[in-house]
C-alpha cells in the first residue's frame, strides 16, 4: 500500500491575468439532467514541465485528465493537431481567440514539477467563450507514484465545476477477479482505480470469494468466502490486507453483506434450515438482530444513505421483488411491480434511486427506479447483467456482464443512469461483483 | 498386477475425496477405473460399501425444476436409496451441496441452492438418517458441472449432491 497524501493549495491568480469580457456569454455548464446529446468540446494541451524530470508526467497527466472527461460521454477532446497556439507559460495571459477559433469551449492548462519522489500539479480551467477562468487555479502535491490520483483530482474539479455535480474519478473499485472455464472458475478479490489502472489482488484463489463491498470510508471491505468450507462473511482491512471472519453459528451460511453508513454495522443474509433471512450485526461486538422472519428467500440488503431504511429482495410474493423496511425490521413495503423478477437492489448515494438487476423473458437488465417504484428505467440488456454499484456521485453505475455459452466469461461495464455511455471497464482477467468506493480524501 | 495397482490408486483417491476430489462437483470420473470383470474389489463401484458405489449405483444427486426446491418422484427414489445406504454404512457423514443454474442473480441462487440442499436433508432425516450426520452448504451458481447455456446443461446443474465424508478416511 503506497502512501498517498494530497495537499490542496490555491494558486495565486497572476496579477496580469487576462480580464474577463464585460459581457460574457452563457457560462460554461453541462446540465446532466437535461440529457446531453452533444458532448462539450474541450482542449488539454500537454501540461508544462517545470522541471526536467517532469516531462513524461506532464504528458501522462494531461492524457489521464482527458481520458477521465471523455470517458463520461459528456465531453469531447479537441486533438492537439487542431491547436492554433500552444500554452508555453502556465501564468501567461491566454489567447482566447485561438481557442475560440477551434471551438474549444473549455480549456485546461497545467504545470508539473518533480523534486525527488514528490510531484506538484497545478491546473487552470478556462471558459473560453466567456473569456474567463472558471474557478480558481488549484495545486495538488504528493508522491510521484500517486500521479494518477492527481490527474483524477484535476478531472474531478473540472467535471464538478462544469456540471455542478460531485466528481467520481478519484475513486477505486473492489471486485472479484476470475480465471478459468465455467466449471473450474477461480476467484480472488482485486482492487483497482475506477478506470481499471493499478490492479492489486487482496486474496488468493484457494477458496471461492464473492461480492466484496466497500466500507463508507473506503478502508475496509466486507466479502463472502468459502475458506471454512461454508460461506461466511469476512472483513478485510485494505491497507494491511488482514482479514477476520464475522461471528456465525455452526450449521448456518452467511452472505450478501453490506456496511451501514456509519461503518459499524453490517446487514447480511443468514441461512438456517434452508431458509434465508436478513440480519444486522454490530461488527465490533458480533451482536446480531433478525430483521425478517418469513419462509421466503430474503437477501441482497442495502442501507439507505441516512441509515434509517433497508432495501432488499424477497420472493414472499411468489417471485423475486424489491422491498423497503425500517432499519429495525418490521413491515416492508413492496416497491417493484413491473413484469419479471427484481433482485440485488442498491440504494444510490444521493438517496433518490434504487439500482437493481431485472430478469424478464430470458434477458437480464440493470435498471433504476424511484423509492416508490415509479419511473423504472432499464439501462442495459444482455444474456446476463447483474450486480450494479453506484459511482460516488450517483450518476454512473458499474455492473458485471457474463457472456453466453460454454466459453462464457464475465467482465465489467459502466453506464450512465440515463442509459447512455455504456462502456467496458478493462481488467486484466475476467471480473464480476464490482463495488465502487466513495470519493477518496 | 495391473488390477492391484488400479485399486491402490482408487484407494488413494478415496482417502482425499472429502476435500480435494476434483470429481466432487461432477462425480462421473470417480470409479471410471473400476474393472468390468467379476469379483468385488474393495472401494470399487462393485463394492456396495464404497463411495463409488454410492455415487454411481445409489446415485449421489437429485435434480430440480427451474426455480424449484421441491423433490421430484425420481429425486425421492434416489434419496430413498441414499437413506438405506447411509443407515447401512453408519461410519459416514455427509455434506449435501445445493446448486443452481446460471439463470439467476448470485445471492438468490445461493439461497435457492440452500433450499434444495435442505429439501434433500429433510427427506433423508424423515427416512431415519440422524440429523447429526447431515450438513448442508449452498454453492449457488458458482460450481456448474455443465457449461453450456441451454436447458440440457441447466437441468444437470440444478442439483443437490450428497458428498460423503468419513468411512475409509475416518
Amino acid at each position: 500500500m503506497k502512501a498517498i497524501i494530497l495537499s490542496l493549495l490555491l494558486v495565486l491568480t497572476a496579477a496580469f491575468a487576462a480580464p474577463s469580457q464585460a459581457h460574457a456569454q452563457e457560462p460554461l455548464r453541462i446540465i446532466i439532467d437535461e440529457g446531453v446529446i452533444e458532448p462539450l468540446p474541450f482542449a488539454v494541451p500537454t501540461f508544462q514541465p517545470e522541471t526536467a524530470e517532469a516531462a513524461q508526467l506532464a504528458s501522462d497527466l494531461a492524457r489521464v485528465v482527458s481520458d477521465d472527461l471523455t470517458g463520461t460521454g459528456l465531453f469531447r477532446e479537441i486533438p492537439a493537431s487542431a491547436f492554433i497556439s500552444t500554452v508555453s507559460d502556465f501564468n501567461a495571459p491566454l489567447q482566447y481567440a485561438d481557442w475560440k477559433a477551434i471551438n474549444a469551449q473549455a480549456l485546461i492548462t497545467g504545470a508539473v514539477a518533480v523534486t525527488g519522489d514528490q510531484v506538484t500539479v497545478k491546473f487552470r480551467l478556462y471558459d473560453v467563450f466567456s473569456g474567463a477562468e472558471l474557478g480558481n487555479g488549484l495545486q495538488f502535491a504528493g508522491t510521484t507514484d500517486a500521479w494518477r490520483r492527481m490527474a483524477h483530482k484535476v478531472a474531478d474539479a473540472v467535471y464538478s465545476r462544469i456540471t455542478g455535480e460531485g466528481g467520481y474519478f478519484d475513486s477505486r473499485v473492489v471486485y472479484v477477479s476470475e480465471t478459468g472455464p465455467k466449471d473450474d472458475r477461480r476467484k480472488r478479490l482485486a482492487i483497482m482505480d475506477y478506470d481499471g489502472a493499478n490492479v492489486q489482488y487482496l486474496t488468493d484463489s484457494a477458496a471461492i470469494v464473492l461480492a466484496p463491498r466497500f466500507s463508507p470510508t473506503g478502508d475496509r471491505v466486507l466479502y463472502t468466502s468459502y475458506e471454512s468450507g461454508f460461506p461466511r462473511i469476512y472483513v478485510l482491512d485494505i491497507g494491511s490486507v488482514q482479514r477476520r471472519v464475522l461471528e456465525s453459528a455452526e450449521g448456518t451460511m452467511s452472505f450478501a453483506p453490506r456496511f451501514s453508513p456509519s461503518g459499524q454495522t453490517v446487514v447480511f443474509s443468514l441461512t438456517q434450515g434452508g431458509n434465508t433471512d436478513i440480519y444486522t450485526m454490530d461488527i465490533a461486538s458480533g451482536a446480531s438482530v433478525r430483521l425478517t422472519n418469513t419462509p421466503a428467500i430474503e437477501t441482497a440488503p442495502s442501507f439507505s444513505p441516512d441509515g434509517t431504511r433497508i432495501v432488499f429482495e424477497s420472493d414472499r410474493s411468489g417471485s423475486q421483488q424489491l422491498y423497503i423496511m425500517p432499519v429495525t425490521g418490521g413491515e416492508a413495503q413492496r416497491i417493484s411491480f413491473g413484469e419479471g423478477r427484481y433482485g440485488t437492489p442498491v440504494w444510490s448515494p444521493r438517496g433518490d434511486l434504487v439500482a437493481f438487476t431485472k430478469q424478464n423473458k430470458g434477458r437480464f437488465h440493470i435498471g433504476v427506479m424511484r423509492l416508490d417504484g415509479s419511473e423504472e428505467r432499464l439501462l442495459t440488456a444482455s444474456f446476463l447483467d447483474e450486480g450494479p454499484t453506484w459511482a460516488p456521485n450517483g450518476r454512473v453505475i458499474m455492473f458485471a456482464r457474463e457472456t453466453q455459452g460454454a466459453g462464457g466469461s464475465s467482465s465489467l461495464y459502466s453506464v450512465d443512469i440515463s442509459g447512455r455511455n455504456l462502456r467496458p471497464v478493462r481488467t486484466p482477467e475476467g471480473a464480476s461483483d464490482p463495488s465502487w468506493s466513495p470519493l477518496q480524501q | 498386477m495391473k488390477r492391484i495397482l488400479t485399486s491402490m490408486i482408487l484407494m488413494a483417491a478415496l482417502a482425499v475425496t472429502a476435500c480435494t476430489n476434483p470429481g466432487r462437483f461432477g462425480g462421473q470420473d470417480v470409479g471410471a477405473t473400476a474393472p468390468a470383470s467379476g469379483g468385488i474389489i474393495p472401494g470399487s463401484a462393485n463394492d456396495p460399501t464404497s463411495l463409488a458405489y454410492f455415487q454411481q449405483a445409489v446415485g449421489d444427486r437429485v435434480l430440480f425444476e427451474v426455480d424449484q426446491s421441491n423433490l421430484t418422484d425420481i429425486g425421492r427414489s434416489t434419496l430413498d436409496g441414499q437413506a438405506t445406504w447411509l443407515l447401512t454404512n453408519i461410519d459416514y457423514a455427509a455434506v449435501i451441496e445445493g446448486h443452481a443454474d446460471e439463470q439467476g442473480t448470485r445471492e438468490y441462487n445461493l439461497a435457492l441452492g440452500a433450499r434444495r440442499a435442505n429439501a434433500a436433508r429433510e427427506y433423508l432425516i424423515s427416512k431415519g438418517v440422524p440429523a447429526t450426520r447431515l450438513r448442508v452448504v449452498s454453492y449457488g451458481k458458482e460450481r456448474p458441472i455443465e457449461i453450456c447455456s441451454e436447458e440440457a446443461c441447466y437441468a444437470k446443474n440444478r442439483r443437490a449432491v450428497t458428498v460423503l465424508a468419513g468411512g475409509l478416511t475416518s
